[in-house]
């Protein structure tokens, strides 16, 4: 079957998509958009989330044919050209990032927490990132992050 | 004046790929023209293979070819340690999960489909199971001919029979934990052409020992096999034995396309080693004053149907088995197996997880019985620069053990846990407004060796390059060492920085086009990369000396003018020797890392839940090389220290692994983790470069006794198996004891 989606902006067509794929199997697999991970494959460890219109969603419990029409929007639509938004900058300020794998899962978390909620508190932070899994760094940097990135938001830093 | 050098935390050059999805991990490698290629693997934990059937799967659409273990064109066999292990099965399957044939196909859906149409034809064993049996049973079925011990070592130090005033003692379990890296096991394999090589982009702890396997898996001279790095979504030890490198390369050549693999999670639970499970005995004896007199032990690590790094573990839970102690007589045994459960290997912390579990179970179990303080008790036994362990070795570095728990005893303890629902156990769950929740305090030790052990020289290689490139000096490493997520790369540009005064350092891409590395395991990177490293940077200083005829090199760019210095050179650690066959005996470390962990726990003593409140570290790392990367490693070693604790089993019944997922298997989340304080300590070791000590495994190591400690702190239960079950607190079964 054939998919239009717009990503990131951009109208995209993909073709021969079998009808079992996911969403972010054409993402990454079709429209040549890896940034969103696939590292579980049943919506538990949130390293697949993009928005889907808005809402952030695991992509690989999204079929394909769902986001047909639709709007979505990846990690790699996040940056402003060259310039880092402030919750991937403060990914990198704060340590926050090691293997990395987990990361565009919890930036695009993230960067809906903040849009959201002006100033979370640390147990708003860990409620809305809990459905992020992440292995390498025990979490106490990704607090420190998205800390400074809601600061930033709400012009205190 | 260069900024970034050691000592600093400049940040990650990788950082900015990473946050924007653009570091191209192994799976995420793509070509025109590539194929997916698909494992079948072994249902049964033991069984006779009677036939094989592809018939049916060579005739599906889309797909390219079918291979077995008549397809493998070299030797079919490899191992890290022992040679023990196909690279598909042939008569026999040993565990449930092993590889037996594998499909190349148009599209992944496609492999898949194809791997369940083979036929295959099986007779059915009973299976291995018993570890501790297994070692005491000579006339046990055989998982391997030979035989099912794989190592068996004895450490006697002192009179092994001697007595004391005080005795405590306990039968120990740990369950099988997962290294449960995100990124799955993936590679894509290109053929050369008409060159008869293959060129391998993967995600490896290991470049070369990869490379020596696979050669001759396909027999091919290393040559023709090059291998490539790509990004890596953590390792953890999980990366050490091959997964997807000889099937991908041997889909390729098969079908001259490019052959992309890649793991999802369920099939990455079957298709890498986990960490032994282990039945620990000890005792301890003291004298009434709290002096340790002897340690007894025996071990047993189930190493499931092939060897991986069985043989370390149990080196390491032997030589490491009395702990950061001072401990004059022991006797401490330990037998590692083969069964036909899952195969396991190397894991963060590798052999010393296990002991250090039960020793620092003991060492509360001795102080409650001597009425001390425990971490008084622990103070008073501290091992330290001067003092000999079980095996006979000097300690001639500092060992700061008993500041290191002063220190986690001196920070402030948190607040009593109020009646807001998240701060309590279950949390938003509701399931207590405080009623039957209690807190307790517990501590954890450890000592780690740091590098490999027994006599081994595992070196690595570094290659710099200095020259000047639009005016400005620029450097570049090269080396095969594996950046897995903890920072390696980082640090490499930190010692080429402070080492030639040159702000601009290009990392080479990883490849086997440089020497061995060494693995990035046993918490020896930076020890050992980084010395060869400063070698090469050392050199190239040297050569660009003698080029300005001065020591001092003020104008690099101005000296070197059209000039490149290259230096390519290699660090050896000092020299280790293995262990006397009969007594344990010898200077088999080349150095030891230490840990100190104290953790609040609340429990709700009716449903059995725990919640972390606070997890303090302080950990001695010799010379910090980037500070924040190193609280980051004790941050997230910890994280899986507490996942042992509480929650992480791979839960295996009658060889087969029940929850091969994360909906099953569960790791720590955000809300699992509680605030940490840690206390980076620095006592440089006078025999490393910069005074460096391994950092990554000791926190892993710790945090696990400490969280059950405290649990046992809180519910006076004995508790003496990890992780601990909700069931285990409400005594359903028998758990708790």
């Amino acid at each position: 079957m054939r998919v239009n989606v717009t990503v990131n902006g951009v109208e995209r067509q993909a073709d021969d998509v079998w009808p079992g794929e996911s969403l972010l199997y054409v993402l990454r697999e079709r429209l040549g958009l890896p940034g969103a991970k696939n590292a579980c494959e049943q919506g538990e460890c949130g390293s697949c989330t993009v928005y889907l219109d808005d809402v952030p969603v695991c992509s690989c419990l999204v079929a394909a044919g769902q986001a047909e029409g639709r709007e979505v929007r990846t990690v790699e639509g996040l940056a402003d050209g060259e310039q880092l938004h402030p919750v991937q900058q403060a990914f990198v300020d704060r340590g926050a990032v090691q293997c990395g794998f987990c990361t565009p899962g919890l930036i695009v978390a993230a960067h809906d927490l903040i849009e959201r909620t002006a100033e979370p508190t640390d147990a708003e932070i860990r409620e809305a990132l809990a459905g992020n899994l992440c292995r390498c760094t025990g979490y106490e940097k990704i607090l420190d992050a998205v800390r400074q990135a809601a600061a930033k938001k709400a012009g205190v830093a | 004046m260069t900024t970034g050098g050691i000592g600093e935390s400049p940040l990650r050059p990788d950082g900015g790929l990473k946050v924007r999805g653009q570091y191209a991990y192994s799976s995420d490698l793509w070509l025109e023209n590539m194929l997916w290629g698909a494992t079948l693997r072994s249902p049964h934990p033991s069984a006779r293979i009677l036939s094989v059937d592809t018939s049916a799967a060579l005739a599906m659409p889309g797909v390219h070819t079918v291979l077995t273990y008549k397809d493998v064109p070299g030797e079919n066999v490899y191992g890290l340690k022992l040679q023990d292990t196909p690279v598909l099965a042939e008569e026999v399957v040993r565990y449930q999960g092993e590889p037996v044939a594998l499909v190349a196909a148009e599209h992944p859906e496609t492999a898949r489909r194809a791997v369940k149409a083979i036929k295959v034809e099986y007779e059915v064993f009973e299976p291995v199971l018993d570890p501790e049996l297994v070692a005491h049973s000579p006339d046990a079925p055989q998982v391997h001919p030979g035989g099912n011990l794989v190592r068996h070592q004895r450490i006697l130090k002192g009179d092994p029979d001697a007595t004391a005033d005080v005795v405590v003692s306990g039968v120990y379990e740990i369950g099988m934990q997962d290294q449960a890296f995100l990124g799955p096991e993936s590679g894509l394999a290109v053929p050369d052409g008409d060159g008869g090589g293959v060129h391998l982009y993967l995600a490896t702890q290991w470049l070369h020992v990869d490379q020596r396997q696979t050669a001759k898996a396909l027999g091919l001279p290393v040559e023709k096999v090059k291998l490539t790095m790509s990004g890596v979504g953590g390792a953890f030890g999980g990366r050490e034995d091959l997964s997807i490198q000889v099937h991908a390369c041997m889909l390729a050549l098969r079908t001259g396309r490019p052959v992309k693999m890649s793991y999802n999670r369920q099939e990455s639970f079957f298709g890498h080693v986990h960490r032994h499970p282990a039945k620990m005995y000890y005792e301890h004896g003291a004298t009434a004053e709290g002096d340790l007199v002897y340690v007894r032990a025996r071990l047993y690590f189930d190493g499931g149907a092939y060897a991986s790094k069985t043989p370390v573990v149990v080196g390491n839970g032997t030589t490491l088995g009395v702990g950061p102690y001072n401990v004059p007589n022991a006797r401490i045994e330990a037998w590692g197996v083969y069964t036909n459960n899952p195969p396991c290997g190397a894991m963060r912390g590798l052999g010393a997880v296990q002991p250090t579990y039960a020793y620092e179970s003991q060492m509360d179990k001795l102080a409650a019985a001597l009425g001390m303080d425990p971490a008084d008790l622990r103070i008073r036994n501290a091992m330290s620069e001067g003092s000999t362990t079980v095996t006979g070795q000097v300690v001639d570095f500092p060992a700061p053990v008993a500041e290191l728990i002063q220190r986690v005893k001196d920070m402030p303890l948190p607040e009593p846990s109020g009646s807001d629902i998240l701060q309590l156990p279950g949390g938003a769950a509701n399931t207590t407004h405080g009623e039957g929740v209690v807190r307790g305090v517990g501590y954890g030790v450890t000592i780690k060796n740091i590098s490999y052990a027994e006599g081994l020289d595992d070196y690595s290689t570094a290659r710099v390059r200095l020259e000047v490139v639009d005016g400005e000096p620029v450097a570049t490493v090269h080396t095969a060492a594996a950046e897995v997520g903890q920072g390696l790369i980082t640090v490499q540009q930190q010692i080429a920085r402070t080492e030639l005064g040159v702000q601009q350092v290009v990392l080479h891409p990883c490849d086997t086009d440089i020497g061995d590395a060494g693995s990035s395991s046993a918490s020896r990177q930076t020890y050992i990369t980084g010395g060869a490293v400063r070698n090469a940077c050392r050199a190239v200083r040297a050569k660009l000396q003698e080029l300005a005829g001065s020591e001092d090199v003020p104008d690099i760019a101005a000296v070197l003018g059209d000039e490149v210095i290259e230096e390519t050179r290699e660090y050896h650690h000092r020299k280790t020797y293995p262990l006397d066959p009969e007594t344990g005996q010898g200077n088999a470390h080349v150095q030891y890392g230490f840990s100190a962990h104290r953790a609040v726990v609340d429990v709700d003593t009716e449903l059995g839940l725990v919640k972390v409140v606070q997890l303090d570290c302080a950990q001695d790392v010799g010379k910090a090389i980037n500070p924040d990367a190193v609280v980051g490693q004790i941050h997230g070693g910890s994280a899986q220290g507490l996942g042992l604790a509480v929650m992480e089993e791979i839960q295996v019944a009658e060889g087969r692994i029940r929850n091969p997922s994360f909906t099953d298997y569960l790791i720590p989340t955000i809300l699992d983790m509680p605030p940490m304080t840690v206390d980076v300590v620095e006592r440089p070791d006078p025999h490393a470069p910069y005074g460096v000590r391994g950092v990554g495994e000791p926190p892993t190591i710790s945090a696990t006794p400490a969280i059950a400690n405290a649990i046992r702190a809180a519910t006076g239960l004995e508790l003496p198996r990890v992780p601990i079950r909700p069931e285990y607190i409400i005594d359903l079964t028998d758990g708790g004891s």
